[in-house]
C-alpha cells in the first residue's frame, strides 16, 4: 500500500504530511534551543558583572563571521535546489545540493579550527559558566548540522533516484529538508550574536 | 512538469531570494560593525537581538516560505513562540526570588 499524502495535500490541513511533521518536529526544537537559550539567560545573569563578555573576548569574531556568511550562503544554494528542481532542471539541483553540501563541510571545519584553539589554549567547558554553554549550544548545533548533513548527502546522490519514479515527492524531499536546514541557518543567526558579539 | 505560469512565478522568486540574501549579508556586517561602537550593554543587547530578529524574520518568511504558508502552520508557530517566550522568563523568577531573600 503506497503511503498517503506524500504528493497531494489533505484536505482538512491543506498540506501534504510531511510539511505538517517537519513544522511539528521544528516547534519542538524551538522549545529544545528554547531551554538551551533559557539556561544561557540564566548563567549570564547569575556570572559577575561584565563577566560573560569578558569571558567571550576568547573567541574569534572573524572566524564566526566567516561561518556565519557560510551558513546564509548555504540556505541560499539550498532553496536553490530546490528552485531548480521546480524548473525541472536536474543538473541545477546537483550543482547547487553540492555547493550546499561544500558550505556545510566548510562550517564544520571552521568550527574545527575553532575548538581546537580554544583546546590548545586549555579552554574547557568546565573553564567557566560563559564556556559550558557556549560549548553546548555550538556543539548542539554542529550536531544538528552534521545530521542535517547526512539527509543533504542522501538526496543530493544515494535518494536523487527517486527523481525519475516521482519527481513531485522527491521534490518535496528536498523541500522539507531544506526547512530543516533553514531552521538550523535560523538558529545561528541568534547564537552568533549572543555569543561572540555581546 | 510545470507550466509556463510556474517557472515565472519560481523565476521571480529567485530574483527574491538573491535580494535576501544581498540583506542578510549586509546584516551580518552591520551586527559585527555595531558591536564596535560605543553603546551601553542594554543598547547593544538590544541593537544585536533587533538586527538577529530581522535576519531570523527573513529566513522564517522566504527561504522557509513562511509568508504564504497555510494557517495551520502560523497557529503552530504561534503556540510555540508563546511557550518559547514562557521559557525565556523562567530564569527571571530566580531573580524575583534573590530580591525576596534579600
Amino acid at each position: 500500500m503506497d503511503i498517503p499524502y506524500t504528493v497531494e495535500e489533505r484536505s482538512d490541513t491543506g498540506l501534504f504530511n510531511a510539511k505538517l511533521g517537519i513544522w511539528l518536529f521544528l516547534a519542538s526544537e524551538v522549545m529544545l534551543f528554547g531551554g538551551l537559550f533559557s539556561a544561557y539567560i540564566f548563567l549570564r545573569f547569575g556570572a559577575p558583572d561584565g563577566a560573560f563578555h569578558e569571558w567571550g573576548q576568547e573567541l574569534n569574531i572573524p572566524l564566526a563571521t566567516l561561518n556565519t556568511l557560510i551558513l546564509i550562503s548555504s540556505s541560499v544554494t539550498m532553496v536553490m535546489s530546490w528552485a531548480s528542481l521546480k524548473l525541472q532542471d536536474i543538473k541545477k539541483y546537483k550543482l547547487y545540493m553540492g555547493l550546499t553540501l561544500l558550505c556545510a563541510l566548510g562550517f564544520l571545519v571552521i568550527k574545527y579550527l575553532e575548538y581546537t584553539a580554544k583546546f590548545d589554549h586549555h579552554i574547557f567547558p568546565s573553564t567557566n559558566t560563559f564556556f559550558a554553554i557556549y560549548f553546548t549550544l555550538t556543539g548542539l548545533h554542529g550536531l544538528h548540522i552534521i545530521g542535517g548533513m547526512i539527509v543533504l548527502f542522501y538526496l543530493w546522490i544515494p535518494g536523487r533516484k527517486m527523481w525519475l519514479s516521482n519527481s513531485e515527492q522527491f521534490t518535496n524531499r528536498v523541500e522539507i529538508v531544506g526547512l530543516y536546514w533553514h531552521f538550523v541557518d535560523l538558529v545561528w543567526i541568534f547564537l552568533f550574536p549572543i555569543l561572540y558579539l555581546l | 512538469m510545470s507550466t509556463n505560469h510556474d517557472t515565472k512565478d519560481i523565476q521571480q522568486h529567485i530574483k527574491v531570494y538573491m535580494i535576501v540574501f544581498a540583506t542578510l549579508a549586509a546584516l551580518t556586517v552591520a551586527t559585527v560593525a555595531a558591536s564596535y561602537l560605543d553603546l551601553s550593554r542594554g543598547e547593544a543587547i538590544f541593537l544585536a537581538l533587533t538586527i538577529a530578529s530581522v535576519k531570523g524574520s527573513l529566513v522564517a518568511s522566504y527561504f522557509m516560505h513562511l509568508i504564504s504558508e497555510k494557517a495551520l502552520i502560523t497557529w503552530i508557530l504561534m503556540l510555540t513562540a508563546v511557550f518559547f517566550f514562557i521559557l525565556m522568563f523562567i530564569p527571571m523568577t530566580s531573580f524575583i526570588d534573590q530580591s525576596r531573600l534579600g
